[in-house]
């Protein structure tokens, strides 16, 4: 084959070959994290995780605003210690409610914030105050059978 | 005694042998490591070689891709309608291609069209002397000949898996949505959500790089010290497929290992 020909159809196939790698960032992957300038911290303590995972989404009325970004257990008062990051865009009040909630019956978890009435909001590295925990399927139906349980007893 | 001395010579024959190619094969990689600057300032001949390796390679990683998404959307379609999460089809279609198939089946389907081609190649040019005489004309035939074909091969390997997991997506996207009704949006969408740029398909393309390195060493040396017969080409050639395929899944296990620990 002619050294031009070959030029032009390796031009072709490295074209190709970016085309989809692009395809593959744009079309098929998300793109990860905020960047670094455009998010700030904030943390909140909840006495029971779930199955949550670090990049788990962070939502406000169902609209993602942040991610994840590191959990850990506090070794003083035994509860988990989750950090995120929140697109600065957003500012919630200091009375907002973080809680974990799950997309549908089997779905991932994901963090849900209410925004309260305060005026003041929520800085870099300030916490949560009120937040509520995973709701654990196990708990939720060992809870029910003990409740019918207790209403089989009355009935006897 | 004698037949102990034996059995242990027995055994340890092939293990110093072995060792002995090994030994050689890292002072081949080098030897062509400092010979690639030849390779990379005239770019004509890995250009050439990019052709060769990579070009000629894009018919079969296509028609594999395309047919491999096609199976596993069929597949994944069938397990995840009994649990009702048929909607996921699209992150399983994409996470098992980007993350693991793309790279490895590509480097498996790269090692035998252009690996065993480049192992050929390289024997009968060893066979036929033309690689003496190039040392003759005072020409380096690793500069000339082995630097090329590794860096065409290097270059080509990340962008052929890269088809290949696109062409994969393309068609889990044919069955999943055009064949068996699911919602579009819900399709690409889910897919977005779970799929991480960086965690996956970076990762991805990175075990391309590694699987085109070693599976360009592995042809160039397996030509290089092939015999110089027509058996010793024969079974330098099925020694570069067998070779380049375990090493693939070897490295994959040991990169999957680093990459997606504690994830």
């Amino acid at each position: 084959m002619k050294r031009g020909m070959i030029d032009f159809w390796v031009g072709l196939f490295a074209l190709v070959g970016i085309a989809a790698l692009l395809f593959l960032a744009l079309k098929v992957s998300s793109q990860g994290s905020l960047p670094a300038s455009s998010s700030y911290e904030l943390i909140a303590n909840f006495e029971n995780i779930g199955g949550l995972k670090v990049r788990a989404p962070i939502k406000s009325a169902g609209v993602v605003v942040g991610r994840v970004s590191h959990i850990e257990l506090d070794p003083v008062r035994f509860v988990a210690k989750v950090t995120m990051d929140v697109d600065s865009r957003y500012h919630f009040s200091r009375d907002s409610s973080a809680e974990i909630l799950t997309s549908g019956l089997l779905g991932e978890q994901y963090i849900g914030i209410t925004s309260g009435a305060d005026e003041k909001t929520l800085s870099a590295g300030n916490t949560f105050k009120i937040t509520s925990s995973a709701i654990v399927l196990e708990q939720l139906i060992s809870r029910f059978l003990f409740s019918q349980a207790d209403k089989d007893k009355e009935k006897q | 005694m004698n037949d102990f001395v034996n059995l242990i010579s027995r055994f340890g024959q092939p293990l110093t042998n072995s060792l002995i190619k090994l030994g050689f094969a890292c002072r081949f990689l080098i030897a062509i490591l400092r010979h690639s600057a030849t390779a990379l300032l005239r770019p004509r001949l890995t250009i050439r070689e990019v052709w060769f390796a990579g070009v000629l390679s894009v018919l079969i990683i296509a028609v594999s891709g395309l047919f491999v998404g096609m199976v596993l959307a069929l597949q994944g379609y069938d397990t995840l309608q009994r649990f009702g999460a048929s909607s996921s089809l699209g992150i399983l279609v994409a996470l098992s291609l980007v993350r693991e198939l793309g790279p490895v089946v590509a480097g498996l389907l790269f090692a035998s069209r252009a690996g065993s081609a480049i192992t050929a190649e390289i024997g009968l040019m060893k066979t036929t002397e033309q690689l003496s005489a190039m040392e003759m004309m005072a020409v380096n035939p690793i500069a000339r000949v082995v630097a090329p074909r590794f860096w065409g091969g290097v270059i080509s390997m990340p962008l052929l898996a890269a088809m290949f997991s696109a062409m994969g997506i393309f068609g889990g996207y044919l069955i999943g949505v055009q064949l068996l009704g699911l919602d579009e949006g819900s399709f690409w969408s889910q897919m977005q959500g779970s799929v991480d740029f960086r965690l996956d398909v970076m990762n991805g393309v990175i075990k391309s790089i590694f699987f085109g390195f070693a599976v360009s060493l592995i042809a160039v040396f397996e030509g290089y010290d092939a015999p110089p017969t027509a058996e010793g080409i024969s079974s330098a050639t099925t020694r570069t497929v067998v070779t380049s395929a375990l090493v693939i899944l070897a490295l994959d296990f040991i990169l999957t290992a680093f990459m997606f620990r504690g994830v």
